[in-house]
This record gives structure tokens, sequence and C-alpha cells, in this order.
């Protein structure tokens, strides 16, 4: 294994297992940007320039963004006085471990195992936007109605409503 | 140089990871964000594919995560604006205490 994809592989999941357990939600959202530019990072380093920084732009700089507003809109910056997880977190745990514990072995005795990169591959700019202009034209022209449809529900649903007369 | 399974053992974990706190977690919000994880090791497993692929200038699982960001960033506005709408209705975001359709 190459040193940055462990050192990535560790900052990834270490933030990721922060946001989940730390109380205070800002430090959590703080978190959460730091896991997504590890994912980042990776990305990269698999040769995939366009989505990495794709990611960058999205996450860390908007969904990140988006998530620490509505922590401060629900007043959630204050740690809460009960405990973060719910009554039945066993539970929750335990169905986690299990499923981890399934992906896990079902990995280890595929024919993933072990396989390495088979060569070049690039994904250069000019080769993705000619594929979404090509193939993909119906799929980009539905996620753009599907954005607009999310822009206009978002606002509506987070409007206040009028006050009654 | 990495193996394939590195990978994919990095996406189950962040997966698993993503589940336990959208499972456990009592504020509405971390539970998005868990959701979120989850999308983000999806999209973590295309990548790695398509890297190791034998086909890789098809691009597809470039695109399919290209798409996908794209549709997790309007779930992400959609799901925080309803909580923002349920936390203004019940003045609370915890997920055990909005339960007034409980039968």
């Amino acid at each position: 294994m190459s040193a940055t994809f462990v050192m990535l592989a560790v900052l990834t999941v270490v933030s990721a297992v922060a946001v989940m357990l730390l109380r205070n939600l800002v430090h959590c959202a703080l978190a959460l940007a730091v896991t997504f530019a590890g994912l980042a990072g990776i990305y990269l380093q698999l040769n995939a320039q366009f989505v990495g920084f794709a990611q960058l732009l999205v996450y860390v700089g908007a969904v990140a963004i988006l998530i620490v507003f509505a922590i401060l809109l629900t007043r959630g910056r204050e740690p809460p006085l009960q405990s973060v997880f719910s009554g039945s977190a066993i539970v929750g745990f335990g169905i986690a471990i299990v499923v981890f514990a399934v992906l896990a072995t079902m990995t280890l005795s595929s024919r993933a195992l072990g396989m390495e990169k088979p060569g070049e591959a690039n994904a250069s700019v000019a080769q993705i936007g000619e594929q979404l202009m090509t193939r993909y034209i119906l799929p980009l022209e539905v996620a753009g109605l599907l954005l607009t449809v999310a822009l206009i529900g978002a606002v509506i649903i987070a409007m206040r409503d009028k006050e009654p007369e | 140089m990495t193996p394939l399974h590195s990978y994919l053992l990095l996406s189950a974990l962040l997966f698993a990871v993503g589940l336990g706190g959208a499972l456990t977690r009592r504020n509405a919000i971390i539970v998005l964000v868990g959701i979120e994880l989850m999308l983000n090791a999806a999209n973590l497993n295309f990548i790695a594919f398509w890297r190791y692929g034998q086909n890789p200038q098809a691009l597809t699982g470039i695109v399919f995560v290209i798409f996908s960001i794209g549709v997790a960033a309007a779930e992400a506005a959609v799901g925080l604006a309803l909580i923002i709408s349920i936390y203004r209705h019940y003045k609370t975001a915890n997920v055990d205490q909005i339960d007034s359709m409980k039968g």
C-alpha cells in the first residue's frame, strides 16, 4: 500500500468517526469537511482529477456550509444536555458492525483481493465533457431538471408560513 | 502500489460508520450527514472500480459519480430544508421527539 493512500484513508476514517461521536454539532460539521476533503484526495490519488475537484467544490464548499447553516438555524450549536445517541443505540451499532463484517468478508473472498492497477487510466475534462454531451446527454438534462426542482422545492419547504390574519 | 481491496475495505468502513451514525444519533442533521457518508462510500467504490476495471476509456464510473454528486447535493438541500421546517413546527430537531404519528 502506498503511503499517500494510508495517510488519506486514516484521515478520512478518523474524521468520519469523529463526525459520528462528537457532542458539539459545529465540531461535527468541521470534521465532516475534513472527511470530504480526504475523499477528494483519494479520488485524486486514483487519477480521477475532475471528480476530485468536483467533490471539493460541491461537498467541502457547498454541502458542509449548508449543514453549518442548518445547525445554526436549528440552534444546535449548544451541546445537548442528554446523550447524543438514541435509546436503542446498541442495536444500531450492532447492525453497523454486522454490515461491515459482511462487506469485508465478501471483499476479502472476492476476485478483488490483491488486484493491481491494469495500467494507465486517465479521464481528461475534455473526454468527460464529450461523453456528457453525446452518450449521457439525456441523464445530463434530467439532472439539470432535478437540480432546478430541488432548488425550488427547498426554498418552498423552508419558507416561513404566512401569519394567520 | 495499492491493491483494489484496500479501497473496497475503506469504502465498507466509511459505509458502516455512516450507517452507525444514521441509526444511532438523535439529531436529524447528523442522521442526514450519515446518509451523505454512505453515498460517498458508494462513490469511492465507483471510482475504484473505474480505475481498476478492464475498460477505463468508457468513463462509466466517472460519469456515474458526477451524476451521483449532483443528486446527493439536491438531496442534502431538500433534506436540510425539511429539517428546518420540522424544527420550526416542533421546536426540536431530535428524531426521537418527533413522534406524533406514532401508533
